[in-house]
């Protein structure tokens, strides 16, 4: 039975689309141990502890979870208050200070038109963190209601969805994105959001259909089905606790690379569009420039892959934390 | 086995048609071609009437796409905006880009399955962090980024190779692109081969093959490695089509005019034919790949049958 074999999988071999999303989505889905992280015993503690307290019990003395966390919280501190820590206006430029280098009070320099490098790197962190979060957000929700409608129901809305996802993952990601956004004039953020659940829902709905399937042929919601428990309360109470680990590991290491499409799809020209400030737009304009003045690359480049090392990083250390194989 | 196949070929059909047809909606419903062909000008009406009559645009969308299909059936993929038969943009492109895929698939299969072994036989040790690290950075840069640089550094600067591959793109030139294109597949390639390995080495079977005195080499390379290769065969198969497709970024680099180079200028014109007849050869493509790992599992493990 090759079909079964390779549907039980899907949670296990990866089934790739094409953007590093998903590779990073199926990867997580093997054991891998993060660095520098062993596995840590529960702890000899009276009370019995559910996953979710177990793994933060474990992620508190992580310290790769911690840095990351605290470098994810300061970048929405910023990107939320963002005159905070830059004083200067992102679209206050000067042509004739083009590609020069570092000078007291404008550490970064300034970039091809002048704009001082620092305040922009500081407010493009907005846009970029709103791209991921709302796109991760939308998608994590509509794959995961779909999928794991279709994990619990089975049957025909689970074949046709199926099908659907298949459909979506034969487009290969940059390519639908240069397809779907070359028309839209839409200069904001919102487009771009609305490609990546668009493209971006089967990866989450497949994670989430193969979580669910495994959760629901626990004993407890057979229980829970004998006692008369509607489908309702069985989603809710039983099986979504239990499922949504892996949907949330995933969503998080997805969320960087969510960051790393929106540059590479600004740069193909059909991302983000000035005005808006964001990093992908800077690194663009920056790295046509990279032989005249490297440092217009080397912040806004640095600071976006500091953001999705950060949110990988925070995936591995809960995907590390949930796994109960690793205790 | 056969019937296997030829169930598994009957599935792709709707999954073709259906991505297809994303396509085809997408490049039509969302632009219009014949205003894309005129530019900033605003195209004379009658004129623009007597284009989209002869592309056959004033017919519904379901019907142009009917029309298109039963022409590719026949080996005609339609007409670019510039007289060019798409079939001939192809028969340039698809082999450039098929080195260019081949050349990563080889530095992906050779230096990170390399990797990934040395990484999961030393698991904590310093080289398997550092590896790790490394496969850390290159995933979070983006690939335009870390084209550039190393383009810039070791083409330019270094003098090593071509900054520019010149169209005919000999695989000489390729050699940088093709490690450009395959970087991030290749810090995935090396993560999975390390867990894989670093999971079985603890398996029964490694204990025995060790205990009845086998080479080490021979327990590396014929138990252990071929068991776990599986996920990673799967994972370099679905990711011939995203490398077709992330082709577009490298190609851009490096100016190769393969087959990203075609349907980047293809949707920036709203060429629809061109961008359609591509995409459609690479869903082929992808789907095709994705059966051969199928049947690929059946070689590495016995055990996987296919009735």
């Amino acid at each position: 039975m090759p079909e079964e074999y390779d549907r039980s999988n899907e949670s296990v071999a990866p089934t790739g689309m094409g953007g590093g999303m998903d590779l990073a989505a199926s990867e997580a889905q093997t054991l891998d141990h993060g660095p520098g992280h062993g596995p840590q015993p529960g702890g000899p503690t009276g009370k019995p502890r559910s996953l979710w307290s177990d793994a933060w019990h474990d992620l508190r003395r992580n310290p790769i979870f911690i840095i990351s966390a605290l470098l994810i919280l300061f970048l929405i501190v910023i990107s939320l208050w963002p005159s905070l820590i830059a004083s200067g206006n992102p679209l206050q430029c000067d042509l004739s200070k083009s590609q020069q280098g570092s000078q007291p009070g404008h550490p970064f320099g300034y970039d091809n038109q002048g704009c001082d490098v620092y305040t922009r790197t500081v407010y493009g962190a907005r846009a970029s963190v709103t791209v991921g979060v709302c796109a991760t957000a939308g998608v994590a929700l509509l794959g995961g209601i779909l999928g794991g409608l279709a994990g619990y129901f089975g049957g025909a809305w689970d074949a046709v969805l199926s099908r659907i996802s298949d459909i979506f993952f034969a487009i290969p990601i940059i390519l639908g994105g240069l397809v779907f956004l070359s028309v839209v004039t839409n200069s904001t953020v919102w487009p771009v959001i609305g490609f990546m659940v668009l493209l971006g829902w089967p990866q989450i709905a497949r994670i989430a259909r193969g979580s669910v399937i495994t959760a629901k042929q626990n004993d407890y919601v057979q229980a829970a089905k004998a006692l008369g428990a509607n489908h309702t309360r069985i989603l809710l109470r039983h099986i979504a606790p239990n499922a949504v680990a892996p949907v949330i590991v995933v969503a998080t290491i997805a969320l960087g690379t969510y960051i790393a499409l929106e540059a590479t799809l600004s740069w193909l020209g059909v991302g983000l569009k000035p005005p808006t400030v964001s990093w992908g737009i800077d690194i663009s304009a920056a790295s046509t420039q990279i032989r005249n003045a490297p440092h217009m690359l080397l912040w806004p480049a640095g600071a976006l892959s500091i953001t999705v090392l950060a949110f990988i990083m925070l995936g591995d250390a809960v995907r590390d934390a949930l796994d109960p194989k690793l205790r | 086995m056969g019937r296997y196949v030829i169930r598994r070929l009957l599935q792709m059909i709707p999954v073709f048609i259906g991505a297809t047809f994303l396509i085809f909606v997408m490049v039509y419903a969302l632009g219009d071609p014949v205003a894309a062909f005129f530019g900033d000008r605003a195209p004379d009406p009658a004129t623009a009437a007597q284009i989209r009559h002869q592309y056959g645009l004033d017919k519904p969308l379901w019907h142009q796409y009917l029309d298109y299909m039963g022409n590719i059936f026949t080996g005609d993929f339609g007409t670019a905006f510039n007289g060019q038969p798409v079939t001939e943009l192809m028969k340039s492109a698809f082999p450039v880009t098929l080195r260019l895929t081949l050349v990563a698939i080889f530095f992906e299969i050779v230096i990170g399955i390399t990797f990934g072994v040395i990484t999961g036989m030393r698991r904590g040790r310093p080289i398997d962090t550092s590896v790790l690290l490394m496969t850390l950075v290159v995933i979070s840069i983006p690939v335009f980024v870390l084209g550039y640089v190393l383009q810039y550094v070791i083409a330019v600067q270094w003098g090593i190779g071509e900054p520019s591959v010149s169209p005919e793109a000999p695989l000489n030139e390729l050699i940088l692109p093709g490690i450009v294109l395959a970087l991030v597949s290749l810090a995935y390639v090396t993560r999975l081969t390390r867990t894989s390995i670093a999971e079985n080495t603890r398996a029964d079977y490694v204990r025995t093959a060790v205990a009845k005195g086998l080479p080490r080499r021979r327990v590396i390379l014929r138990h252990l490695l071929r068991n776990s290769l599986i996920p990673v065969i799967t994972f370099i198969g679905t990711d011939i089509g995203g490398l077709m497709g992330g082709a577009i970024v490298t190609e851009r680099i490096f100016n190769i005019q393969g087959v990203g180079y075609q349907l980047y200028q293809g949707i920036l014109r709203h060429n629809s034919a061109t961008v359609v007849g591509f995409v459609t050869i690479l869903v082929i493509v992808f789907l095709l790949a994705n059966l051969l790992v199928d049947l690929l599992y059946a070689v590495l493990d016995p055990r996987i049958r296919y009735a």
